[in-house]
């Protein structure tokens, strides 16, 4: 019984190919996953707005929503039909066709993601040899739809917006991809599925996830930030920083197409969570051994839930960086950590089994961490401020 | 082979042509990312994965927003009267046939000394790695260097201009 509510996606999904003919089964089978793909994480977005605004409500010390529905949660489809009946505007200036290809480009590849992330035991889409090459290679390609967004508007607001955007996402993918990179070093796989795997044993009912160790835990933390700022949310939301940028590469986009934009970067936040859950935080398992009797996609969906929640937290919470900042912590503190950490997880993999290897596993990254703070920081006179042009 | 190939070739060849025809240089820059992109596809078409990911993630992902930046932060994207074509279009072809007819040949000669296999062999990203990092790893530290160097170099050029215009 657990374990056919554990695999109830697949077993649904084989009876219903079961009535159709053999040649058909293949293709039809694709079709239904990733038609499941597509229609559940849309809904979830709808969810998470409601959520967001609440809780971003909260933190602020008003309502949030209230006009639609009980509490306010009918929100998202006041929303959905407003984007859907609006008046879609291209200004005359604009670059037709990059502006109308831009926000397609930025879902259709922020959507191709999930296609090698295992969001439950045996629920995954294609599990690819380099699954997680292919998850990065989409990524990169939506800093190329940003950077169409802006530049077609022909405005300078959204052309400040795509070229804040695309400095930061390469800045940060570097660090993305880097602080991923020890995770393949120590499960020795590029698929999805095999890091899974390689957390899935126990020891005393504790999981041996790669966050609890000290590489995996800093690479966690690296990859946290990255991965926050490669989805442009705050505090590094400085590309559509409304007080300073009206609302950065999207600002010339109306109607559905704004909605796309919208819906774009709310599912990238869940696809680089889920990236995160499955790399550092064993993707679909369970927390304690015992748990393990709850199905594997509830933890998978509860982890997403979790870190969204976190992402709303940042946001409701945190200043925004500057400019400069954003840049000299990517390259002068995250870029340097992520390459010790490189070293320190090739260090604790020849170093054998012992608490030997924690002591200088940690104790490496700890010193590195003081040392890097301490240098940048070492730097900056915080003194009186003075106003160049606003006496 | 057949009608996909077909289709991802005319794809690459329309977006290289393209890129060296339009006449606005940001498109001529997209139109290189379809280039780039079909030429990905071929890749993944030939069982090639690591291959394939590696040009999307390095040419579409890096690559094609150097040469957008670089289009936009020097000269603008507002095209000249004259045309953007160069007038020494002619040697410029004259160079590429010439180019290409060395690499072809080049390639035409090599094909017989290849082994002949009848089945397509299976290479995962994982042999590629051992490979690197085993008979492979001196041309590959070299890259390395190579490239760090460029990248110290790239900096101090930036850093050298910054300390000019403060004086």
């Amino acid at each position: 019984m657990i374990g056919r509510l554990d695999q109830i996606f697949v077993l649904l999904k084989h009876w219903l190919l079961g009535y159709l003919p053999e040649s058909w089964q293949t293709p039809v089978g694709v079709i239904i996953s990733v038609a499941c793909i597509v229609g559940l994480y849309p809904a979830l977005f709808a969810v998470t707005t409601v959520l967001e605004r609440k809780g971003v409500g909260r933190i602020q010390n008003r309502l949030g929503p209230n006009r639609v529905g009980p509490y306010g949660i009918l929100q998202p489809m006041a929303d959905g039909i407003k984007s859907l009946t609006k008046e879609d505007i291209v200004p005359t200036s604009a670059d037709a066709v990059v502006h109308f290809l831009a926000p397609i480009i930025l879902v259709v590849t922020v959507f191709m993601g999930f296609a090698v992330l295992p969001m439950g035991r045996n629920m995954v889409l294609v599990d690819m040899d380099a699954g997680l090459l292919f998850y990065f290679a989409m990524g990169a390609s939506t800093e190329l739809s940003v950077f169409m967004a802006g530049w077609s508007s022909r405005n300078k607001y959204s052309l400040l917006g795509a070229m804040r955007a695309v400095a930061q996402m390469i800045s940060y993918e570097v660090a993305l991809l880097l602080s991923s990179v020890v995770v393949v070093m120590m499960s020795g796989s590029l698929s999805l599925v095999k890091i899974v795997e390689a957390q899935n044993h126990y020891s005393y009912g504790l999981p041996h996830w790669f966050i609890f160790t000290p590489w995996g835990c800093a690479a966690f933390i690296m990859y946290a930030i990255a991965g926050t700022a490669e989805t442009n949310r705050s505090p590094f939301d400085l590309p559509e920083g409304e007080s300073e940028l009206v609302a950065g590469y999207h600002t010339e986009y109306s109607g559905f197409k704004f909605a796309l934009f919208f819906l774009g970067e709310y599912v990238a936040m869940f696809s680089i969570s889920a990236l995160g859950s499955t790399l550092f935080l064993g993707g679909w398992m369970a927390p304690v051994s015992w748990l393990q009797v709850v199905p594997s996609w509830i933890w998978f969906f509860g982890k997403l839930f979790v870190s969204m929640c976190v992402f709303i937290w940042l946001r409701g919470t945190l200043p925004r960086l500057r400019q400069d900042q954003l840049m000299n912590f990517a390259w002068k503190f995250v870029l340097p950590m992520c390459l010790l950490n490189l070293f320190v997880a090739g260090l604790w993999r020849f170093m054998g089994e012992g608490w030997l290897r924690w002591v200088v596993c940690s104790a490496i990254l700890i010193l590195a961490y003081v040392s890097i703070g301490r240098e940048g920081m070492r730097r900056k006179k915080f003194g009186p401020r003075n106003y160049r042009y606003a006496e | 082979m057949g009608f996909v190939f077909y289709l991802i070739s005319a794809f690459a060849v329309g977006g290289a042509l393209a890129a060296v025809l339009l006449k606005n240089l940001v498109h001529a820059a997209l139109a290189l990312t379809v280039a780039f992109l079909g030429l990905a596809v071929l890749f993944l078409r030939l069982d090639a994965q690591f291959a394939g990911f590696a040009q999307i993630l390095v040419y579409v992902g890096a690559v094609a927003i150097l040469v957008v930046f670089a289009i936009l932060l020097t000269k603008g994207s507002e095209v000249p009267k004259e045309g953007v074509f160069s007038k020494t279009w002619l040697a410029g072809l004259a160079i590429a046939a010439a180019v290409f007819a060395v690499l072809a040949w080049a390639i035409v000669q090599a094909a017989p000394s290849l082994p002949n296999q009848s089945e397509v062999p299976a290479v995962t990203v994982n042999d590629i790695g051992n490979a690197l990092m085993s008979r492979y790893v001196l041309p590959l530290e070299i890259i390395a260097v190579l490239l760090t160097a460029a990248l110290l170099g790239a900096v101090i050029v930036a850093m050298h201009e910054k300390e000019r215009a403060k004086q």
